[in-house]
């Protein structure tokens, strides 16, 4: 599960959640194949639509500012993206992203560009541009975020584990 | 050793002396959702083949789209307000108020922790809690294990001194602060406010400062207990009043002065909260549509200041005007001291109690192209449901100005 190989979909800085999940689509909520349909919309309409299971979401700063709609990283997820790389995260976007077992990787993302094939290893926090023939390397998830998601998120962990422990 | 309030309320749930930087597992006192998350939080304790640990502690509201516009949300809210009394946790029903304001009149207390599916759940730190918001899956585990885990974060205090001049108001505070940090400014940290500003204002206005730390990214916005902390809660008929600041000493991340004399109402401008500017500076703006209402500045007090200045007033430059009344005590208390009759006299359109307008799910949509400015928190592209306009953001003062004259105007001169 550690190597992961994909496409870069280039965002910029502060994309929020209300450009992630807008709020006007806010029946779709409990429909999440539905709602899936329009991830990203507002900041690039054509994401959805031409993703590829494995892809990777590659943003600037403070990626997920907003709300606390864990809906943001589940239909980035569900439409296929397997981690999502930026320069800084929005606390709760963060957070929500590893509970769901969303990789969300904090790297040097100008060294990217819309379109580069990327393989990307996990355990030895590694980023290998294809396209390019860059390495980017990147810190490792505070401890008890890379135990969560290890387990694949929050819920086999607390399934497993039985409580909360550090 | 010197400790600030994040540290200390911390430190309480975790059974220990902690300090910003650590990780630790806190035991939680009250935890909340609503329409827009509990759906997905109560599969989330399916999955978990978990039961809510202390039902009696847990609230769930339903104030994101109502009364409900659709056959979904009308199902969504039927699950909330099923599982609510199957479980027998406390349940507000659509049309009593926005979560944020419910938790202050009815359950937040000084040094809690508080969680809410909700990033605007820093509003309760006005009370002195701990208050932060977090996802479906966080709140599921701690619904369901009465703990979290946190990080102690860093505290950047924020000292206002000084007489905030005619027309400056708690929010314009919280914008000029936001336009200092930007957007992440205060990420993964709590801010704390002091100084004798604060200290005069009432619990609103606080509430209004706590709301708007996350848009700087901050996971608490604390404001210590104090006499004006207990008379809000005997007003409200509670008990627990508890005083509760950082310690002389306590180790400060930052320390920001802000001398309220030299604030101008301020606007945030589209697409970004920390795009702000003073009024005087954002030129001839033509406003289509204004909107008053939400957690961060729909209360009472608010919406007098509007009826202020639309007395004896008529919206004939064609602006359209919509409030929101932030709970229904809120509502009432318009309607007994005349305060809704100026604002429908005057030409408002007047919603429900409920957060549908301010993220764009019911009510109020602007057209494409068009303009609208709001007393709310966020004016990302299609944060008022139509990517095709363009927010801006201020205190209820300007966008009742601006309402009246059909531009961005400075309240100064009505009030």
């Amino acid at each position: 599960m550690t190597e992961l190989r994909g496409r870069a979909w280039k965002f910029g800085d502060n994309v929020s959640t209300d450009h992630i999940a807008p709020g006007r689509y806010f029946h779709l909520r409990s429909n999440l194949p539905e709602l899936a349909k329009h991830v990203l919309e507002d900041a690039r309409s054509e994401f959805a639509s031409s993703v590829s299971a494995g892809d990777f979401v590659v943003a600037g700063r403070n990626f997920g500012l907003g709300s606390s709609r864990e809906h943001a990283p589940l239909i980035i997820k569900m439409a296929g993206v397997s981690a999502v790389l930026a320069r800084s995260f929005a606390r709760i976007f963060y957070r929500n992203s590893i509970n769901i077992g969303l990789p969300a990787i904090v790297c040097d993302t100008t060294l990217i560009e819309d379109g580069d094939q990327l393989i990307i290893d996990l355990e030895s926090g590694k980023i290998s541009n294809v396209t390019r023939g860059t390495v980017i390397y990147f810190p490792p998830l505070p401890e008890i975020m890379r135990k969560i998601l290890d387990e694949g998120g929050l819920v086999k962990y607390v399934k497993k584990h039985g409580s909360l422990e550090l | 050793m010197a400790k600030t309030m994040s540290e200390k309320i911390i430190g309480e749930h975790a059974g220990r002396s902690v300090s910003a930087g650590e990780t630790v597992i806190a035991t939680v006192d009250l935890c909340f959702t609503h329409d827009a998350s509990g759906p997905l939080l109560i599969s989330q304790l399916k999955e978990l083949g978990l039961n809510v640990a202390n039902p009696r502690n847990a609230v769930f509201f339903i104030d994101h789209a109502v009364p409900a516009p659709r056959r979904e949300n009308a199902n969504d809210q039927k699950l909330l307000r099923d599982y609510a009394r199957k479980i027998g946790a406390n349940f507000s029903e659509a049309g009593n108020g926005i979560c944020h304001q419910l938790i202050a009149e009815d359950y937040a207390l000084p040094g809690q922790i508080i969680l809410g599916t909700d990033s605007h759940t820093v509003t309760a730190g006005a009370l002195g809690a701990f208050a932060t918001g977090m996802g479906a899956t966080d709140m599921a585990v701690a619904m369901a294990l009465g703990r979290t885990w946190l990080r102690v974060p860093e505290t950047i205090m924020v000292n206002v001194s000084g007489e905030l001049g005619k027309g400056v108001f708690s929010k314009d505070v919280a914008l000029y602060l936001i336009g200092k940090l930007g957007s992440e400014g205060a990420n993964y940290k709590s801010i704390e406010f002091c100084g004798e500003t604060v200290e005069r204002m009432e619990i609103g206005q606080r509430m209004t400062l706590s709301n708007m730390v996350v848009e700087a990214g901050a996971k608490a916005g604390l404001v210590p207990s104090d006499i004006e902390t207990k008379l809000f809660l005997e007003r409200e008929g509670r008990t627990g009043f508890r005083q509760i600041s950082s310690d002389k000493g306590a180790e400060f991340e930052d320390i920001i002065d802000v001398e309220a004399e030299e604030l101008r109402p301020m606007v945030a401008l589209p697409d970004s909260v920390d795009n702000v500017k003073p009024v005087d500076e954002v030129g001839d703006v033509a406003i289509d549509t204004v909107f008053v209402g939400s957690c961060t500045n729909g209360r009472i007090e608010d919406l007098r200041i509007v009826a202020k200045i639309l007395s004896g007033r008529k919206l004939e430059r064609g602006t359209r005007l919509v409030v929101t009344p932030s709970s229904k005590r809120t509502l009432i208390e318009a309607i007994k001291d005349g305060t809704l009759q100026t604002l429908l006299s005057a030409g408002a359109a007047v919603t429900p109690p409920g957060c549908g307008v301010c993220f764009g799910a019911l009510g109020g949509v602007p057209a494409d192209g068009e303009k609208i400015l709001t007393s709310t928190n966020r004016n990302f592209k299609a944060r008022t449901g139509n990517p095709e306009a363009h927010t801006y953001l201020a205190s209820p003062a300007v966008c009742a100005a601006t309402a009246v004259k059909g531009v961005i105007t400075d309240p100064g001169e009505f009030l």
